[in-house]
């Protein structure tokens, strides 16, 4: 019977791996290819505005970092086929809980006081959707709104300063052998967050998932338990970016993290990380992150308008939106 | 055909399922012994792939009791099926489509190394050595899912399940998607888990295959179980009248 033909595959080296060009999917490399496409060209047209200054390079990083971190999450969220539109609530929540307390008693409860709100808010998300089974578009929808509220009306509008060096330091503007501490917590959250997506029965799980819960669930992969734990990890690094933007900016704001959902969803696709589940790449994301904050930080360099710029990003996250959702369908 | 002897691998006692007002399948009763292939049969709806999720822990029983190997169980999930060696191959494959092949393998069941990180050279060279044996014709154990033909996903499906068996495997429809060459394999393939000693319950709309395969047939109409038949001592018109309830 193995003598039939057979015209799906070709029969003559069945368990070769294909040649290595024909395993690269394009769609990886869009965000790479957009980077670079959008670096040159701020390159060339900001020439004579300071766009290539070291200062003005590692502004871009320093100031992306606490978006980074969030896409992380998200990239996990997407993976397992949810989605998590509360962020930014959660990074002013986080970080004006994490700022009175420090004020109050110090830094290690501020911190932990920070990470434990992000987390509590990823719970109630995640028991919602996992297991009420309630659409994580509409339970985040909510609770997004509810949480901004909560930041509202938790110092009354007011700005909180944080002075406490050790925070700031750790958290924001000190450094470490040279290097800013907001690079050291991208790079390993990036470091770590891969290991994890890529490397591990975890991210594998999550993966299934995303892609085919019914399979996943067959396959014995609690995915309730998953979808919970992807929500957690989301809350959780919010709240880290949260604590970074304090650290950063000495002080916590309810505006902290208002306008970061919009960026770190399209950093997150651009990077190659599918809308509904299955597939996803956290360095894709923090190349993502970067190529968005290179693209705010061109566009006020270049002089346009703020009603420009949001223009001009919201064209490229269409597209980028668009390239993604023509792979799945492919 | 069948040595009576041995103790069954599976015994199903007065199965009931409903689903709200619905009774999908209505004291069915049947024991599977090592070695041996029973055939499911009926038309569309009759209960087939409901009584195969009942086995597999996916629906939980109304009423009713399954034996394994002698110990009464309640299969409560999915993998509780799968620690008593009983692996399934559903009428929709349940492969993840953007995954791998080798990672499909061992969905739910990846090894990882001595740092808790994905074993993925085990996965790989296990995955290859499988579907070779099966004689799968894949172009990789790298390839995803999704750019599989029908048959190529239906070969996977099969691997992984005759992978991980150790007592009984549940086919639901195996070669329904299959071209005559296929078919002919993924029939060899359930053959020779009879020197496995694995038990075999296949569902099929194909009464050539069924009397090809099978030791016993067993037909469902509308949820009832309307007999059991040694396939040596009964022909198709006789099971073809069971399955329509004419004559
Ligand atoms: N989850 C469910 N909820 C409600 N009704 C269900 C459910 N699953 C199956 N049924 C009903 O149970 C009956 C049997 O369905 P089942 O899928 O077992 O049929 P089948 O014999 O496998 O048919 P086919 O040959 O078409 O695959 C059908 O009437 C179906 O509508
Ligand atoms: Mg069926």
């Amino acid at each position: 019977m193995s003598q039939q033909k057979q015209t799906a595959t070709p029969l003559s080296a069945p368990m070769e791996r294909p040649p290595l060009l024909k395993r690269i999917n394009l769609q990886q490399y869009v965000v790479y290819l957009g980077f670079l496409a959008i670096f040159l060209f701020f390159a060339i047209v900001l020439r004579d505005s300071g766009f290539l200054t070291v200062r003005n390079l590692s502004n871009i990083v320093l100031q992306t970092a606490p978006a980074t971190i969030m896409a992380i999450g998200l990239v996990f969220v997407l993976s397992a086929g949810e989605i998590d539109l509360s962020i930014g609530s959660i990074v002013a929540v986080s970080a004006l809980a994490a700022a009175v307390t420090i004020n109050a008693y110090g830094m290690l409860a501020g911190i932990a006081v920070g990470l434990g709100a992000g987390l509590a808010i990823g719970l109630v998300n995640g028991v919602l959707v996992a297991y009420v089974r309630l659409p994580s578009f509409l339970v985040t929808l909510a609770t997004m709104g509810l949480f901004a509220g909560v930041a509202r009306s938790l110092t009354d509008l007011r700005s909180i300063p944080v002075t406490d060096s050790a925070f700031t330091g750790f958290f924001g503007s000190g450094a470490l052998l040279g290097i800013p501490s907001l690079v050291w917590w991208t790079v390993i959250a990036i470091l770590i967050g891969h290991i994890v997506y890529r490397e591990t029965r975890f991210g594998a799980h999550v993966l299934a998932t995303g892609d085919n819960n019914r399979a996943a669930s067959v396959s014995g992969i609690s995915v309730p338990r998953i979808r919970l734990a992807v929500m957690m990890l989301s809350g959780g690094l919010a709240a880290l970016a949260g604590l970074l933007y304090a650290g950063r900016l000495q002080a916590a704001k309810y505006t902290l993290g208002e306008t970061d959902l919009m960026t770190v969803i399209a950093a997150v696709i651009v990077g190659g990380t599918l809308l509904n589940g299955g597939k996803g790449s956290v360095v894709g994301a923090l190349v993502g992150s970067l190529m968005m904050g290179m693209l705010n930080n061109g566009l006020i360099l270049m002089g346009l308008s703020v009603s420009d710029q949001m223009i001009v990003r919201g064209l490229i996250i269409l597209a980028a939106v668009a390239v993604s959702l023509r792979e799945k369908a492919r | 055909m069948q040595t009576s002897s041995s103790e069954p691998v599976l015994v199903l006692k007065d199965i009931r399922k409903s689903f709200g007002a619905v009774t999908a399948i209505e004291n069915f009763s049947l024991d599977i012994r090592p070695g041996e292939i029973v055939a499911l049969v009926g038309d569309n709806g009759a209960g087939k792939s409901t009584l195969i999720k009942i086995i597999s822990g996916v629906h939980a029983p109304t009423s009713g009791s399954i034996t394994i190997e002698g110990e009464t169980v309640s299969m409560a999930s999915a993998s509780m099926a799968r620690a008593h060696g009983i692996e399934v191959v559903y009428q929709d494959l349940a492969l993840a489509d953007q995954q791998t092949v080798y990672m499909n393998m061992f969905l739910g069941r990846e090894p990882v190394n001595r740092f808790g990180l994905l074993d993925r050279r085990t996965m790989i060279s296990e995955t290859e050595k499988l579907v070779k044996e099966l004689d799968v014709r894949i172009p990789s154990a790298h390839a995803t899912i999704r750019d599989l033909s029908g048959g190529q996903r239906q070969g996977v499906a099969i691997a992984r399940a005759t992978r991980w068996a150790s007592k009984l495997i549940l086919l639901d429809e195996p070669t329904a998607a299959l071209g005559v060459a296929e078919t002919a394999k993924v029939e060899a393939i359930v053959q020779s888990l009879k020197s496995r000693n694995i038990g075999v319950l296949i569902i099929s709309h194909s009464l050539d295959q069924v009397f090809k395969l099978s030791d016993r047939i067993c037909v469902l109409r509308r949820g009832k179980q309307i007999g059991i038949r040694n396939t040596a001592e009964t022909n198709k018109n006789e099971i073809v009248s069971m399955i329509t309830g004419l004559n």
